[in-house]
């Protein structure tokens, strides 16, 4: 279970380039749900992620995970329970270890490293088996450096990684976007096999309203920093990519308007 | 056969610089210029030890552990203080400039009284040869000390290589090279790469300053200027031992076997060039134009081959 409360973030607060970036984000998410977020650029969908993450502390506000408070942990303390996917195929894996190094320093997360041997046979025999049921024919290249994969194929592995050792919360930040349409079905098709397989609680950054249509039991709409809809249960099984566009457009429309309406409003009062 | 054996010699010394700048350079990508300090900080220390008596091995290890802590210093300036890597490494090693006064007490100290670990290697190889100071190896006359400390450096450089390739494979040593590779995606999988840092760092250093702590007792003094220039000499190293095991990706454990061999390789050239009547005044300044014309020369060689190639199909057309 995630709980964030008023969560808010300014980045260069005090120059010119000030960016209100989360401005009193409040979300609750239960355990196994998978929840979209969609919203315009700049609207702090990725900036939230990163402050659950702790990519950064936020400025005021609380962030739980399972009833811990995590707001004040690093980066790497959160990462003993939260797994992570990330927009870019390179962020995730180490270009020159191969396939099942990776997987092997994955498999150590929440755990400690010490000098224990870090690919024994059982965990390579393991390793493989997961690979297989990705269905990517990825077991054949256990040995070769990850860098010489492809996008597509890398963040299906980073997938992997971060879902080896079940994590109490998953963050996926657009991780189709950088992909071609081919991989990217195929590492969405992963994805919902891992969570679905796993009961996980996942939050998907997307900017896709096709994914956030077909994917997970809820949908988070954000801008300005704000969350300004939350679809759930039925209504969210019912949403359409259209719906959610038109609700995009509704906003942009009263913004538009607001300065418009002001200016009547100076001219027929004053 | 004297000048080949002691080139051989001191081209094991500095493989185990070799290896430090291995760890820093090439692992982490961490441009650590601390080496230059904690070269002389470890043969400081062990000599200080050693004129006051204390027994070669520890102060050896002595020597080594000042070496960690040099490269602790380092670490923590960078994670902890947000000091740009260069320059933390700047300070760090001029502070020890200083460091090196006090704990050798002035600029050079002789090591030719007291016991050191060549010293009794060479007694313990005595023992089993015989009284006689000379030997015939496969013809050639060879001193006693000079095959005692071949014999026993080779085993020693061996030892550490294998041990930093059995290391490197652990759980933590494979995220040491996850956190050189990638420091955001050994964040996102619960460990500090600021720590991983830290402790490759101090490993990298306490394996620079044993070189120095080796070579001081080999050469039988300890100078405060002998670490200058000690970081292009191992990254010089660690680059023969690129180009000879090949292009491409190759393993790591290929990769420090090819520094261990870069090492005494460069060092034979060094010993050749000065035999060759070479001014030793211009040895840095060689090797540094030495390292400049590697690192370029890949560059140089792929940009023609590839325009070669480019006018080649132009023609075709």
């Amino acid at each position: 279970m995630l709980i964030a409360t008023d969560v808010r973030k300014t980045f260069f607060a005090g120059t010119p380039n000030e960016v209100r970036s989360l401005r009193g984000v409040t979300l609750a998410i239960e355990p196994s749900s998978f929840v979209n977020i969609i919203g315009t650029n700049g609207s702090g969908k990725s900036t939230l992620l990163n402050a659950i993450a702790g990519v950064f502390l936020v400025d005021q506000g609380k962030i739980e995970l399972g009833g811990v408070d995590i707001t004040h942990q690093s980066e790497h303390q959160r990462a003993q329970r939260i797994g992570r996917v990330f927009q870019n195929p390179f962020s995730g894996t180490a270009p020159t270890m191969s396939v099942a190094e990776n997987i092997a320093v994955a498999s150590r997360r929440g755990k400690s490293r010490g000098l224990g041997w870090s690919l024994n046979r059982s965990l390579r025999t393991e390793i493989a088996e997961r690979l297989s049921s990705l269905k990517m024919g990825l077991e054949d290249r256990l040995d070769s450096p990850i860098g010489n994969l492809s996008g597509g194929q890398r963040q299906a592995i980073t997938l992997l990684m971060a879902t080896w050792n079940k994590p109490d919360l998953l963050l996926l930040d657009e991780h189709t976007a950088a992909l071609d349409p081919r991989s990217a079905d195929q590492v969405i098709r992963v994805t919902d096999e891992i969570i679905a397989k796993d009961k996980l609680t996942a939050l998907m950054v997307t900017h896709s309203m096709q994914q956030a249509v077909n994917l997970g039991d809820r949908i988070v709409m954000m801008h300005q920093g704000n969350i300004v809809s939350d679809l759930q249960g039925a209504e969210k099984a019912r949403a359409k990519p259209d719906d959610l566009l038109s609700r995009f457009d509704a906003i942009r429309r009263r913004e538009q308007l607001t300065p418009a309406v002001a200016e009547l409003l100076k001219r027929s009062y004053i | 056969m004297v000048l080949l054996i002691s080139a051989l010699n001191f081209g094991l010394v500095f493989a185990i610089l070799a290896i430090g700048v291995y760890i820093s350079f090439r692992i982490f990508h961490f441009p650590d210029i601390t080496a230059d300090g904690s070269f002389a900080l470890g043969a400081a220390v062990t000599t200080t030890l050693l004129v006051q008596g204390c027994n070669p091995t520890l102060a050896t290890l002595g020597g080594f552990a000042s070496g960690m802590l040099a490269g602790t210093t380092t670490g923590v300036l960078h994670t902890k203080f947000k000091i740009n890597g260069l320059l933390s490494g700047i300070l760090v090693m001029t502070a020890l400039y200083s460091v090196n006064l006090h704990v050798l007490g002035r600029s050079n100290v002789s090591l030719s009284e007291p016991q050191t670990l060549p010293k009794s290697w060479t007694q313990m190889l005595g023992t089993l040869l015989g009284d006689s100071p000379r030997h015939d190896l496969f013809g050639w006359t060879v001193g006693t000390q000079d095959i005692a400390v071949l014999l026993f450096m080779l085993c020693l450089v061996i030892a550490i290589g294998f041990g930093l390739f059995v290391f490197l494979q652990t759980n933590l040593g494979t995220a040491m090279r996850a956190a050189g590779d990638n420091p955001q995606m050994i964040r996102a999988l619960s460990a500090s790469d600021e720590r991983l840092l830290i402790f490759g760092l101090a490993l990298a250093n306490g394996l620079i300053a044993l070189s120095g702590s080796l070579l001081a007792q080999y050469q039988e003094f300890a100078d405060v200027q002998m670490g200058i220039g000690m970081v292009v000499w191992g990254l010089a190293s660690v680059i023969i031992g690129e180009s000879l095991v090949g292009s491409g990706s190759p393993k790591f454990g290929v990769l420090i076997a090819g520094t261990i061999i870069g090492s005494i390789l460069f060092r034979m050239m060094i010993a050749i060039a000065l035999r060759c009547g070479l001014n030793p005044n211009d040895l840095k300044l060689i090797t540094a134009f030495f390292v400049f014309i590697a690192l370029t020369a890949p560059k140089w060689l792929q940009a023609t081959s590839t325009s070669k190639l480019a006018s080649a199909t132009d023609e075709k057309k």
